[in-house]
């Protein structure tokens, strides 16, 4: 038993998921950008070449447009290609694959294609790598219809939501947040697979609703606890699924606790914070007894200075305010 | 405010020339106002107490409250309304400005100003309570569903919780019976089904095995009315649960709330925990026991607050059948009437045959009738196969 609830990082769990899916499946391989001599720009596919041969995990140029869309007609032609990306910056190369390809060709063809394609794509700010690579863009992705968009943010769903990508007929699209990598947390040996379908509630509360993913769930997490010295209980959801939105979970909270903050580690202005919102103002507006609230990135590329990137991004302080501001606004 | 002249659209309270709590009367020059042209006085129409004096300095819409004037019995009442903040953009001008006149004291804050949030709105309106006359202790001063709550009448008290000194106060649970029976008219729409059944198969089991028993181990009919209701919940847990803002939540289990009679007057219901799962004499066993705690005051209050249904018989000197009121939050309520010898159709022929009816009460907001007929025919085809209970 405490052998087999180890702990674990969330890079040590990624790259197990990627090891059982090279196991399982011959038909799958990994492509992309130094992940195989060097181990990945975040050391998660480190030594993955050794171990599978140059085969199956290939280096390739630099050109994301170029092997996403090979990684497109492999999945076409009946391969189970797993893409990584860099850092969400650059997917925007490939956003046309991403977009005009891998998401409508399944549609277009009259299902006589399937993508099953599954690109990891590295996310988020806070690691101080500037405006090139530190973006949160995911909520792009999570509006094109055709696309599964995933955000593990804890370790068990990093371990386990691969397998169940692959076994999607279509492009999944898994962001990883760079701050998560070295995360340590147990695994819990029962647990061999996850759902790719639902949000989960990761603390149970009454008093307010705080709604994240990746990055933004665990600092939703410390603002519960600091709100719970205050006596304030909150409710914290990890989305884990941005496309398609698990509305029903976001809802029934609401009913729950009537009061939501929403954590968007991405620029507020057509952010998926408003969507969610708007989806609570569209289907839970007679349950809600505050105004909804939302703790966004600030609206400027990435600064480079660390105490500029830490006041960029939203912090546990900041959720724990605007949740205090409605649970108790005077 | 007073309107001086057409193109005014605020003032600004320059001096006040009463003290609050100065008697006033029509006439009296109680005010002056700084407007763009220049210093007005400010007259009163009114007589009375004047108080609650809008701050020198202030700049003040035009129609918007300066002070209030009262029929002398002191401060206005405590639901009235604040002096609203004047907001920064004044509001329109009235069409026909009067003239120079002090508000009258039942101006209230314009509609506009008091915020309800969405569910205290609604929690409102299902109460009959004129939120806007709440004060708001919300975001932006907004009324919530806290304050409408709080003073919503009293809310029915939880089912009644024993007074494990003296026992039940008779009057005390009368109180509670008609808050939750009251609560329960008012807010459950109820629809009723009955359906009589023939419980010669029940009975003569029963008598062929309270042969062989001794007497206080003999079973009573209602234990086979009970067990049978209870494993027909399990055929149809729709009606096995509670209602709470609308949102049924089904049981955690078959925990069946039997009806008792108190001899004081009044009733409880306390709970058989997983009455489905009981053997028939374990059942019988925790009905005495109840009968009997309930009757001397030694319940629980956890078993008066953890029923998912109700089960109530009228027993021996009972009427024919009960249209029962559900217990709220309760979704449903199975009633038995007294068992009675009848004239019966059995293949054909008309027999006498001992007959209860047996009637149900559930919440239309949680389901249908089609499911109440069939937790019904469930019983009715449990009680014909009596040793399977």
């Amino acid at each position: 038993m405490s052998e087999a609830a180890a702990t674990l990082t969330y890079r040590e769990a990624c790259k197990q998921a990627l090891r059982d899916a090279l196991k399982a499946d011959p038909r799958t391989f990994l492509m992309g950008e130094d992940i195989g001599r060097y181990g990945g720009c975040y050391a998660v596919t480190k030594g993955l070449l050794e171990e599978f041969g140059e085969e199956r995990i290939r280096d390739t140029p630099l050109s994301e447009s170029a092997y996403v869309g090979a990684g497109i007609g492999a999945a076409m032609a009946g391969m189970r290609p797993i893409v990584e990306i860099m850092t969400v910056n650059f997917s925007l190369l490939a956003l046309d694959q991403i977009v005009n390809n891998a998401a409508t060709i399944p549609h277009m063809s009259g299902g006589q294609f399937a993508v099953p394609l599954v690109i990891r794509i590295a996310t988020g700010g806070g690691r101080r790598v500037a405006a090139q690579h530190s973006h949160s863009l995911e909520g792009w992705y999570a509006h094109i219809p055709g696309l599964r968009v995933l955000a593990p943010a804890t370790v068990e769903d990093a371990r386990w939501m691969l397998a169940a990508a692959l076994v999607d007929p279509n492009p999944v699209l898994i962001f990883e947040h760079i701050m998560l990598y070295n995360v340590e947390a147990p695994l819990d040996p029962a647990v061999t697979a996850v759902d790719i379908a639902h949000a989960k509630i990761r603390r149970a509360g009454s008093g307010v609703t705080l709604i994240g993913y990746g990055n933004g769930l665990v600092k939703a997490l410390a603002a519960a606890e600091q709100l719970a010295g205050e006596g304030v209980d909150a409710e914290v959801i990890d989305l884990r699924v941005l496309r398609p939105l698990d509305t029903p979970t976001i809802l029934a909270s609401v009913v729950k606790t009537r009061r939501v903050v929403i954590v968007d580690e991405g620029w507020r202005s057509g952010s998926l914070s408003a969507e969610i919102g708007m989806r609570i103002a569209e289907q839970g507006f007679f349950d809600l007894d505050a105004p909804l609230r939302r703790v966004c990135g600030r609206e400027v590329p990435m600064p480079y200075a660390p105490h500029l990137e830490d006041a960029a991004l939203p912090q546990p302080a900041d959720i724990a305010a605007a949740a205090r501001s409605l649970v108790r606004p005077t | 405010m007073p309107a001086l002249g057409a193109d005014m659209e605020s003032g600004t309270l320059a001096e006040w020339l009463v003290k609050p709590g100065d008697r006033v009367k029509r006439g009296d020059v109680v005010a002056v106002v700084e407007t763009q042209k220049g210093a007005i006085e400010v007259e009163i129409f009114e007589e009375g107490v004047i108080s609650e004096f809008v701050p020198v300095g202030t700049e003040v819409p035009v129609g918007s409250v300066l002070a209030y004037v009262g029929g002398g019995a002191g401060p206005r009442a405590a639901a009235a309304p604040p002096i609203p903040k004047p907001p920064t953009i004044p509001p329109p001008k009235p069409s026909a400005p009067p003239l120079i006149t002090a508000a009258p004291p039942s101006a209230a804050a314009p509609s506009a100003a008091v915020k309800i949030t969405p569910v205290a709105r609604r929690r409102a309106a299902e109460l009959g309570i004129d939120a806007t006359a709440l004060k708001g202790t919300g975001v932006d001063g907004s009324v919530t569903l806290a304050d409408v709550e709080a003073a919503a009448p009293a809310a029915p008290p939880a089912p009644a919780a024993p007074k494990p000194r003296a026992g039940f106060d008779p009057a005390e649970m009368r109180k509670a019976i008609a808050a939750a029976m009251v609560r329960a008219k008012r807010e459950i729409p109820h629809y009723y089904l009955s359906h009589t059944i023939d419980l010669g198969a029940a009975l003569a089991w029963l008598e062929h095995f309270n042969a062989a028993q001794a007497v206080p181990q003999r079973l009573l009919p209602a234990a086979l009315l009970l067990k049978a209701s209870a494993l027909a919940l399990r055929e149809v847990p729709q009606l096995n649960g509670t209602c709470t803002d609308g949102v049924f939540r089904q049981g955690d289990g078959i925990h069946a709330g039997w009806a008792i009679s108190l001899r004081g007057g009044g009733l409880v219901a306390p709970a058989i925990r997983d009455a489905d799962q009981r053997p028939l004499a374990d059942l019988m066993a925790a009905m005495r026991d109840l009968v009997q705690r309930a009757r001397s005051g030694g319940l629980r209050a956890s078993e008066l607050s953890s029923p998912t249904v109700t089960v109530t018989s009228l027993g021996e000197r009972g009427a024919e059948s009960v249209t029962a009121i559900i217990y709220p939050p309760q979704v449903a309520i199975i009633g038995f009437g007294t068992i009675l010898t009848r004239p019966w159709v059995v293949d054909g022929a008309v027999v006498a045959r001992p007959v209860v009816t047996v009637s149900l009460a559930a919440d239309h907001r949680v389901t249908d009738g089609h499911i109440g007929a069939r937790l019904l025919s469930t019983i009715e085809h449990l009680l014909q196969e009596p040793a399977t209970l």
